[in-house]
């Protein structure tokens, strides 16, 4: 694979950007698609939407992380209020998006595939809208500590989709290369678009300030060349930014994917489990860096986003939603066609269809499209795998999609492993062009959380192995330490009735002989009487249990119990 | 004739030596099998397989004495990797219906306690808290679903609850074959 990638690509070695006579290096696979339904959103300016009757502000800000809720219920809020705690490496801080009361904390459902519920706090609006005191950032531009600390409490995550901890990206540095993906290499969305050709300014002036904390030395903005407009507003924007370059790079879907963009403009390959920060370069998306900008210079937490709606809708357009507007009101905003049978978040090639749309918007929500069946026809059958190998090429990855999809199928989840499974990037470009229509990318993803399951039930039986040993251990400690006791304590008497014995004797031998006979034969009844007492003792206690046992036998014993 | 002999005889000599020595020099500590099947059990350490613990069944299945197909928490896979390690014959699970049984977590009614601390005995990893004639509770994260604290109890307040699916423990479904669930759509 690798040898006939390096002969085909050799060929388009000599790639230059027209727009910044940079080099740009070959990434492999990708499709270009025949029409990319941008010009339905794309030229129309953003505006903004009306407000819900709720928002429901998820506290589960990534996979990796829940916040802690720090608002009670029935409590008032204001517009950027912190609501949720950030703890740990991962977390990010939680805002109210508005003023208005706090009316639950509870389980909603979410913007996920599965549908499932998540933790997160139910806001009525007073309709008043008063937000807090903004607190700007006052630090050093290039103090990373107080800056990564900063963004953590401004709730800033990746604004492209995957909503990573943007603190947590900065805290990687010294890097050398910052990149801004405006690339949205996806059919149908426009967010980014939109927002360069709005927010030109900002997003450089957020990408400078990122640089600063992260001691970045260049700047790139990667944008693809199907949006003249947006890399005409993003160079007049960076003209008086000498470290600020805008390269055009091939429209090829997925040149957007953070690995290929740092491969397309640095020829770094970042290979699994390795962050790019560690070969030098970091990647935020546009408006990541435009809400960093806000954050730092206005002191405005992440509070809202561009989202795209699109797709058969008689008012298409991008808005800007605050992170917890629940979708389902969001929708009637682009007037949705009576055919429309379901919703997609996120692209058509990586999205999924929403299945409860009171689920809110996330700060990783780009894109709603309204799906119709004419628009986004039912997917012929799944047939068999033909070996054509079509699925090959077109990865991104270098990765054989066909093998992958084999063990997959096979639940040979190690294979699938060795064949790096965890290199795929979910682009969905194997099972576009696939003649058999085999969902392959549905198998990789459960490939992948079979394999994520085995290692929690790993580590789970690694630890119950442990406690089970410890017990055991305990038990054999406590043994032990009970025999050491009960041998103690019979050293103990033995010495006590030796001394006894020994001060009897003494006694006796002061006494003088003749008192001999008199003192032993009181002494001689009372052992006697002792060993009496006690054998009447044992003998009551067992008659007790005999008699217990056998009152236990007429019953049935399970009457006794509740 | 007779230097042919010595020579074969020689090496068998030098060979032999050398044989002995890597066999006390190399000698692998424990019995590795063993570690090998306990890696594979799930370490519930729930005794349905008759033996008290995951280790000593490991131990027994290593001997030869105990049969790959009783143990119900490690499911089908977990006999069939067993058959893999071992190289034995696979066998369908003993008590299946066991098997088919939803992963769940002990959960105490406290306010039916009387702390009687039977349950912390029974409890094979000490997942259970509590102390004589106080209320007792179960750490749901260490609970290895094992039932072992539910027959002790003299007033039945030990329940099994299903643990409940959420979005960290969410699957992917397989693919089932029809296009029911492709998101990849046409452009």
């Amino acid at each position: 694979m690798r040898w006939f990638s390096w002969l085909t690509s050799s060929a388009a070695n000599t790639l230059v950007d027209p727009v910044s006579g940079r080099k740009l290096y070959p990434i492999d696979g990708g499709i270009a698609f025949a029409d990319y339904h941008k010009q339905e959103t794309a030229d129309i300016p953003i505006r903004n939407v009306a407000m819900p009757s709720h928002y429901i502000v998820p506290l589960r800000v990534n996979p990796r992380f829940t916040a802690r809720p720090i608002v009670d219920i029935g409590a008032r809020v204001r517009k950027g209020e912190k609501i949720g705690e950030s703890e740990g490496k991962f977390g990010v801080a939680v805002h109210a998006p508005t003023s208005g009361v706090i009316r639950d904390l509870g389980q909603y459902p979410m913007t996920h595939v599965s549908g499932l519920p998540a933790l997160a706090y139910f806001i009525e609006p007073d309709g008043k809208d008063e937000a807090i005191e903004p607190t700007p950032y006052r630090g050093a531009c290039d103090d990373t500590d107080r800056i990564r600390d900063f963004l953590q409490q401004m709730g800033l995550a990746g604004l492209g989709g995957a909503a990573f901890p943007s603190h947590a990206k900065v805290a990687s540095s010294p890097v050398k290369t910052l990149i801004i993906n405006g690339a949205e290499c996806e059919p149908w969305i426009t967010c980014d678009d939109r927002l360069m050709r709005e927010h030109a300014s900002e997003i450089v002036a957020g990408a400078c300030d990122l640089a600063a904390a992260i001691h970045a030395q260049e700047i790139l903005i990667g944008i693809e060349d199907n949006k003249p407009q947006a890399i005409a507003a993003m160079q007049a924007a960076a003209a008086n930014h000498g470290t600020v370059t805008v390269v055009a790079i091939p429209t090829i879907y997925p040149a957007g994917g953070e690995k290929q963009l740092i491969e397309r403009l640095t020829g770094i390959e970042v290979p699994y489990g390795h962050l790019s920060a560690e070969f030098g370069v970091l990647v935020f998306n546009v408006g990541t860096a435009r809400a960093v900008h806000r954050a730092l210079t206005y002191g405005e937490p992440l509070l809202e986003r561009v989202v795209t709606l699109t797709g058969a809708a008689d008012n298409p357009g991008n808005r800007w939603v605050r992170i917890g507007h629940p979708i389902a009101e969001l929708i009637p905003e682009m007037a949705p066609k009576p055919e429309v049978d379901r919703y997609l978040l996120g692209g058509p090639m990586t999205g999924f269809a929403i299945p409860d749309l009171d689920a809110p918007i996330l700060k990783g929500s780009n894109c709603i499209i309204a799906a119709s069946p004419a628009l986004f026809p039912p997917p012929p059958p799944e047939q068999p795998c033909i070996r054509c190998g079509a699925c090959a090429p077109v990865c991104p990855a270098r990765l054989e999609p066909m093998e992958l999809y084999w063990f997959a199928r096979a639940q040979q989840f190690g294979k699938a492993q060795e064949f790096h499974l965890f290199d795929c990037i979910e682009c969905g470009c194997c099972a576009y062009v696939c003649p058999a229509h085999i969902p392959l990318v549905d198998y990789y993803r459960y490939a992948k959380s079979e394999i994520w399951e085995r290692e929690r039930e790993k580590s789970k039986a690694q630890q119950s192995k442990a406690r089970f040993e410890f017990r055991n251990y305990r038990l054999e400690r406590e043994k032990a330490e009970k025999a050491a006791r009960a041998a103690a304590k019979a050293a103990e008497t033995k010495r006590r009735l030796e001394a006894q014995a020994q001060e009897s004797h003494a006694e006796a031998t002061a006494s003088g002989t003749n008192d001999r006979d008199g003192a032993a034969s009181p002494s001689a009844p009372d052992a006697n009487d002792a060993a009496a007492r006690k054998k009447a003792l044992v003998e009551a206690a067992l008659a007790r249990a005999r008699a217990k046992r056998a009152a236990e036998a007429t019953e049935p014993s399970g009457e006794n119990r509740e | 004739m007779l230097t042919a002999l010595l020579v074969m005889g020689g090496i068998a000599l030098v060979l032999g030596v050398i044989l002995g020595w890597a066999s006390v020099r190399f000698r692998a500590e424990g019995d590795p099998i063993v570690d090998q099947i306990d890696a594979i059990l799930p370490q519930t350490q729930c005794g349905q397989c008759g033996y008290p613990g995951c280790r000593p069944y490991a131990e027994a299945i290593a001997k030869g004495e105990a049969d790959i197909n009783r143990c119900p928490p490690g499911g089908d896979e977990g006999v069939r990797r067993l058959a893999e390690l071992l190289g034995r014959e696979y066998k369908p699970l003993e008590q299946e219906e066991a098997a088919a049984k939803p992963k769940s977590v002990a959960v105490i009614d406290e306010t039916r306690c009387i702390g009687c601390t039977l349950c912390i005995q029974a409890c094979p990893v000490d997942a259970i808290v509590g102390a004589a004639k106080q209320m007792h509770t179960v750490i749901d994260a260490q609970c290895t679903g094992c039932e072992l604290c539910v027959a002790p109890c003299p007033v039945d307040c030990i329940t099994m609850e299903p643990i409940p699916e959420s979005l960290e423990t969410w699957k992917w479904p397989k693919p089932t074959g029809s296009s029911e669930r492709k998101t990849t759509e046409t452009v």
